[in-house]
């Protein structure tokens, strides 16, 4: 049995990262939470989540940035906006769940080959050069960059699609991409 | 309006999702209703692209609004959720905060595209709902429904945070199109409640779950079928009912429509136009509910 300390210590936390958050769009009223607690009510995954929206609001708010971003909960985040709209306080937690995402990609707190940051990369690196998304080949990578063995699981519902006629291994470009905005050092450079 | 509206299909509607463009551009042309793809449209820029880059994501989803806005000016139709969403979101967050306004205007300049405002985000069914109204699908709808009750399921980013495409609380726009084309529907307290998006291809088993809930609640509730309006939900809850039987031990093979392939039914369109055929699940059901062969004039 491992005993280790439950608690947090305040010198553990980065008050200034907090602000920093509640600076970006969206995030605002960060440090109005009153911990209700209804996001975590409303949320149809916090079941599976390791914290709850409220308790993953309360870190960041206090600063905890290490907790924050390794939590599973931003992954486990499908951006329905049940909690944003049902927030007493309008605090538009998708948004800060979303910079939460951000902050992990960037600084890579998230365990190796996990699907979710391998298919916002894929996805943003198929964008940025062809303007569009092209679903299969989107799948695609994403399996053979996380775990290929997923793909067989997949073959029977790709198969369903193919017959269907809802799958095409086309690869959709636009005609002008030089119109497409330009990747600026500033974004996120991940690997 | 006589000039009609501009489309912005996205990724889905060109390929798991074609059965949404077949049925919307179908029911549009027998309303009327004149719909032209914008020309060169890109990536809406949703959901992943967001959890990158936010800023660019609504740059992206600028390039759009301006492309729409040299185009004649007209209101720019979303049919799918999540670029509904986005783009909504740009046209928000860009008059609320100098910063996102300040990078999109200087991306839109240096494409030599002029800036977005002025186009209006639009859903087909808010669009079904103001423009041609309740009442004119009534009187247009020539075809009698011969399948069984059905739910409608809203999902998430069509409806929240923005609350133009149907109430904020109880929406029942999809209902009462459905109600005035003649196709009974039954209350579903669901209807809003998350399929998971992306998560049924990344964290799996957690997704299919979401799913499994919701076709479980809507057979609870006496449906044979679920209507929906967006890809992404026809997907979740279309591509893994085998997998649900399997898991469950459920006789679960439920038809999942768009409510363009149902309204495209009782306007009179050929089923093969709506992409009925297209299904994953619950393909015997819906063969048979869309079929013209056994066709009876509705006066008998």
């Amino acid at each position: 049995m491992k005993v280790q300390r439950q608690m947090k210590y305040q010198r553990e936390a980065h008050p200034e990262w907090a602000q920093q958050i509640a600076g970006l769009p969206g995030c605002e009223h960060l440090f109005s939470c009153i911990q209700c607690g209804t996001c975590s009510g409303t949320c149809p995954l916090s079941i599976y989540m390791d914290f709850t929206p409220r308790r993953v609001i309360n870190l960041v708010r206090e600063g905890f940035r290490e907790d924050a971003l390794s939590s599973q909960t931003i992954w486990l985040c499908a951006s329905c906006y049940s909690c944003a709209v049902r927030c007493p306080q309008q605090i538009h937690i998708t948004d800060i769940m979303y910079a939460l995402k951000r902050e992990a990609i960037k600084y890579r707190k998230f365990p190796k080959r996990f699907s979710i940051p391998v298919l916002a990369r894929e996805f943003h690196r198929m964008v940025s050069a062809n303007g569009r998304n092209s679903e299969t080949w989107l799948v695609l990578r994403m399996a053979l960059r996380s775990n290929p063995m997923i793909l067989l699981n997949m073959a029977g519902t790709g198969w369903h699609l193919f017959r269907t006629g809802r799958m095409s291994l086309r690869t959709e470009r636009i005609r002008r991409p030089h119109e497409l905005p330009k990747n600026p050092k500033s974004s996120m450079e991940v690997r | 309006m006589s000039d009609g509206y501009l489309y912005f299909p996205g990724c889905s509607l060109k390929g798991t999702g074609i059965a949404y463009e077949e049925s919307l551009l179908a029911a549009f042309r027998l309303l009327d209703l004149k719909l032209e793809e914008l020309d060169d449209w890109n990536c809406c820029g949703a959901t992943s692209y967001m959890s990158m880059d936010e800023t660019q994501a609504f740059v992206l989803s600028a390039r759009n609004l301006s492309l729409a806005r040299q185009a004649g000016n007209r209101d720019l139709i979303a049919p799918c959720s999540a670029c509904y969403l986005v783009l909504r979101k740009t046209q928000d967050y860009v008059g609320k905060y100098p910063s996102i306004r300040d990078r999109v205007q200087a991306s839109l300049r240096d494409a030599d595209l002029p800036m977005m405002d002025g186009v209006r985000t639009r859903h087909p069914l808010e669009v079904l709902y103001n423009d041609v109204g309740v009442a004119r699908i009534r009187s247009m709808s020539v075809r009698e429904w011969r399948g069984g009750p059905l739910v409608c399921y809203y999902g998430c980013q069509a409806i929240r945070p923005y609350y133009e495409v149907d109430k904020p609380v109880q929406q029942t726009r999809m209902e009462e199109i459905l109600g005035a084309a003649g196709i009974p529907t039954v209350d579903f307290a669901l209807k809003t409640k998350c399929c998971g998006g992306s998560l049924t291809g990344t964290i799996h088993e957690v997704g299919v779950r979401l799913n499994y809930i919701l076709l479980k609640e809507a057979r609870r509730k006496g449906a044979q079928a679920m209507v929906t309006l967006c890809p992404l939900c026809q997907f979740n809850l279309d591509a893994y009912q085998a997998e649900i039987r399997k898991q469950n031990r459920e006789s679960l093979d439920m038809p999942i429509f768009y409510f363009t392939q149902l309204l495209g039914w009782a306007l009179g369109a050929d089923p093969r136009s709506l992409g009925v055929q297209r299904s994953i699940s619950g393909r015997r059901l819906a063969r048979e509910w869309f079929s013209v062969e056994q066709e009876v004039p509705a006066h008998v």
